[in-house]
């Protein structure tokens, strides 16, 4: 059996101009903006619908937590956009000095927000509590499954994979621009996130 | 993607202030929120300063300043359908 090919993983395509892997990325981000869309919409739903009956989410919930987890993710963010560029000057080395700190502070992240998942949890506080909680625990709970995504494939990038980088670094790099892409959009979900449930 | 190092200082540079801003950005967020506006006005105010901090994190973290056409057109009709989906609760709810 001959061995498959994937075609422009490290070129452009003649047709787009970008490699499949980064239209493919893109494409898998257009998925997720509608996934996370669906939700908002129904956040807008359930807060229209409900009137002056909403609780502020400042009255509920903890902002200095929520606001240290912006802090850690935008800082991932400038770690993670680092690592792509050091590559950019085959700095392999700062490569992964930077994407250790993007993982750590991922993992930073999880643990803040464990923190936070638990405080509610030792008061009875589920989803089943009331709408607005639903949507808290589901929004914030979706988004967390993305971070835990998010840093399996750091990892993966960071120790096995980034044997690529001495066999073909050119794929290497988009492989980071992807992973890159998708922190980006993790990142930008939670800019979103924190101001819609946790201060309005 | 090769970058001279004159380039990836230039970058670097880039994303130190992008970083800054959107520092500066979370606190303006976390600090508007204390000032007694009615919901609103304050659900205008917090999406108007989460806009410029995504758009700053799109822009320069996700290169979108230079992106090809096919990526730019296909992210245009993503905007247009999530615009679409935000809109339709407003537009059905009583």
């Amino acid at each position: 059996m001959s061995e498959a090919v994937i075609k422009h993983i490290a070129d452009p395509h003649p047709v787009t101009g970008v490699t499949n892997s980064k239209l493919g990325i893109w494409c898998f981000i257009a998925s997720e903006v509608m996934l996370f869309g669906g939700l908002f919409s129904t956040y807008i739903l359930l807060r229209t619908g409900a009137g002056a009956d909403w609780p502020i989410g400042s009255d509920l919930l903890n902002v200095p937590l929520a606001t240290l987890n912006t802090m850690i993710l935008i800082t991932s963010s400038i770690t993670m956009v680092m690592a792509w560029a050091s590559l950019t000057i085959n700095k392999f080395g700062a490569y992964k000095k930077y994407m250790t700190l993007t993982v750590l502070l991922g993992v930073a992240f999880l643990i803040v927000k464990s923190f936070e998942y638990g405080m509610k949890f030792e008061h009875h506080i589920y989803p089943s509590k009331n709408n607005f909680y639903a949507i808290y625990f589901v929004m914030t709970g979706l988004h967390v499954l993305h971070v835990i995504g998010g840093l399996v494939v750091n990892l993966y990038l960071l120790l096995p994979g980034s044997k690529l980088w001495h066999k073909a670094p050119e794929q290497f790099m988009g492989r980071i621009e992807a992973a890159g892409l998708y922190w980006h959009f993790v990142d930008l979900v939670w800019i979103f996130l924190f101001p819609t449930l946790y201060l309005l | 993607m090769a970058h001279s190092q004159a380039d990836y200082q230039k970058h670097v540079r880039t994303y130190i202030g992008v970083f800054l801003a959107l520092a500066v950005l979370t606190a303006v967020t976390v600090g508007v929120s204390y000032i007694d506006l009615s919901t609103g006005p304050a659900i205008i105010l917090a999406v108007f300063i989460a806009s410029i901090k995504a758009s700053l994190v799109m822009a320069f973290f996700m290169h979108l300043l230079n992106e090809k056409q096919v990526i730019t057109s296909l992210l245009l009709l993503t905007a247009f359908f999530f615009g679409v989906l935000m809109i339709l609760p407003v537009l059905t709810s009583g």
